[in-house]
């Protein structure tokens, strides 16, 4: 019998309408999963079990009464943790933030716990998101659970772990170069940065504010797109939240290829790109040829200088957010003689060395003299990102590239080369850029057996379109691998 | 261009406190970080607008309704250190 943590959200949720199981036979089931995954990953910095079962129990008496709320009601689901949950301590995998609990919800939690989800905890990150490994928390780093001396990718490595092992039905991360795409990449499952602006943000710990999205963390391109249905839509607490009508997501999946066009980035296809990763995309791109599509190559040629430009607007942008964390409202304070010396020693001793350099490289990027010449520029860059980008979508209705140029790497192979792991984001990053869609479909393992990412990208509300690509891409591929770690067995280490 | 960084005044400016080492490295990092971001500096951008955000951003108004607040006990059960319903930090004027 299928183990119910190994249930997709919509079979699940079938399986709970019939009354086949409850809502809290489900969440037991992963929360047992968590139990024994949790010694050899730690994807989750809290597990909330007895929270998780209330709200299963009470998911379970609505049901029973009639009151069914929606597609993730009784589906138990992790939240990266840098989203704040009301009486849930909310740390963003930093020191700075250690046994913070908020005095509210993010949007999102609102949204979910209207729509009767079970919340089972809190998933690690890279400190504030800044990462590509999860090697950057606080906490210590997360381990991949196709082979648990690589890692997950990051930031939202947790959550990527998580839903891969089993220890979760989905998850929410965010994204603001890759840090829902790739780790889903490396982990074999589905990751999605929706359009920016289509999910509130009112409670996501800042980052970047002009690049930050939260979007799902699936196991399959169906359940993504129901995760990002549930949650997506204006919100009149986030100033930066889309407001017209949210594009239909859920509703193409079943629409094939047939005449859609496709386009294959040159510059994020081939120097750098692992040769099997490679040759995963060249045989995904032939199924899609053979299933009715079109495929064309199409030089973007300033996506090759996204990644610098990013790596001087986020960093500026995050010296600007970070600024909050003071050691006056919440969060560690260090003491001083005067208020400035209290916050430069609180900041010193509550950032990890990742978060520190971003600050200092933003503060100076921003600082008199230099703004033109740096983040001025950087924001010039993006333009031409952006024109790049939709001169393409005048050609193709999609465009597609690896969503990492490798698979899981060995932890800490990168961890003392900051601009090596920053190359880990190359093909997701300039989607930041521009506000667009993007999503990471899993299409094969390589010969270490780890997972190999295939990203579709769309013009900003395009999801119908991508959604639609994504779900032919899973049938045509087929990829139904799970870790080892979540189908066996597992003896405590 | 060697990028000359001040990286000392620049820890000031970010308020952090930093050992000697720790501006060595930081210092040292920052320049090959920079370096990469030359790349960006060489491109023509002239008469190109820079795009500071990637939706077209207006005021985003809401009706002027009263509307619930946070509780101010559970908010300044946050803080460092709290008092008398304030939160309490060192001085911070200079005394003459």
């Amino acid at each position: 019998m299928t183990d119910l943590a190994d249930l997709s959200v919509t079979e699940a949720g079938a399986k709970l309408r019939s009354g086949e199981i409850t809502s809290l036979e489900l969440t037991n089931a992963a929360l047992r999963r968590a139990v024994v995954t949790e010694a050899h990953l730690h994807a989750y910095l809290t597990l909330d079990q007895a929270g998780a079962r209330s709200a299963a129990a009470e998911a379970d008496a609505a049901l029973a009464a009639g009151d069914d709320k929606g597609p993730l009601h009784g589906i138990p689901l992790a939240l990266k943790d840098n989203m704040c949950t009301r009486g849930i301590e909310t740390t963003a995998s930093s020191k700075i933030l250690a046994g913070y609990v908020p005095p509210y919800d993010a949007t999102i939690v609102t949204r979910l716990r209207r729509g009767g989800a079970v919340i089972l905890g809190k998933t690690n990150l890279d400190e504030f998101a800044m990462g590509s490994s999860t090697e950057n928390s606080a906490y210590g780093p997360t381990r991949n659970p196709w082979n648990t001396d690589t890692v997950p990718g990051g930031s939202s490595g947790g959550a990527a772990a998580a839903v891969a092992a089993g220890s979760a039905l989905g998850a929410y991360g965010s994204d603001t170069g890759g840090s829902i795409r790739q780790p889903a990449s490396l982990c074999g499952i589905v990751g999605v940065k929706p359009t920016y602006g289509l999910v509130s943000r009112y409670g996501l710990i800042a980052f970047a504010s002009s690049l930050d999205q939260i979007g799902p963390l699936a196991r399959t391109v169906e359940d993504a797109a129901v995760l990002l249905e549930a949650v997506a839509g204006f919100d009149i607490h986030d100033a930066t939240s889309y407001r017209g009508e949210v594009p239909a997501i859920t509703r193409s999946l079943q629409a094939g290829v047939r005449g859609m066009r496709f386009g294959v980035v040159t510059e994020l296809s081939g120097e750098g790109v692992d040769p099997q990763v490679a040759a995963a995309v060249a045989s995904t791109l032939d199924a899609l040829s053979d299933a009715g599509a079109e495929v064309v190559e199409l030089s973007m040629p300033s996506t090759e200088y996204a990644l610098s430009a990013y790596y001087l607007i986020a960093p500026a942008e995050c010296s600007a957010n970070l600024a909050r964390f003071d050691g006056v409202r919440y969060g560690l304070r260090v003491e001083g003689e005067t208020v400035e010396e209290m916050m430069a020693a609180s900041r010193a001793e509550g950032f990890g060395p990742e978060v520190t350099r971003r600050v200092l490289l933003g503060t100076y990027a921003l600082s008199a003299g230099y703004y033109d010449a740096f983040y001025g520029q950087a924001q010039k860059v993006r333009t031409l990102v952006r024109d790049d980008f939709r001169r393409a979508y005048e050609q193709v209705d999609v465009l597609v590239s690896p969503t990492s140029p490798t698979t899981a790497f060995p932890i800490g192979a990168k961890t003392a080369d900051p601009i090596a792991m920053y190359y880990s984001d190359v093909c997701t990053i300039a989607l930041n850029l521009t506000g667009d869609p993007g999503i990471s479909v899993p299409v094969g393992l390589d010969d270490a057996g780890l997972p190999i990412g295939f990203q579709v990208m769309a013009p900003a509300l395009g999801e119908e379109t991508m959604f639609r690509a994504a779900a032919e891409i899973e049938r045509l591929v087929g990829f139904e691998a799970r870790p080892a770690l979540a189908t066996s067995e597992v003896t405590e280490p | 261009m060697p990028v000359d960084i001040d990286i000392a005044k620049v820890a000031r400016l970010a308020r952090i406190a930093l050992t000697d080492d720790e501006l060595e490295l930081y210092g040292r990092q920052l320049g090959d970080i920079l370096e990469h971001a030359e790349r960006v500096q060489a491109l023509p951008t002239e008469g190109v607008v820079p795009t500071s955000h990637p939706l077209p951003m207006v005021n985003a108004f809401r009706p002027d309704e009263v509307t619930g607040s946070l509780d101010r006990d559970v908010v300044l059960s946050q803080a460092p250190e709290a008092e008398g319903g304030y939160f309490r930090v060192p001085r911070i004027l200079e005394e003459e």
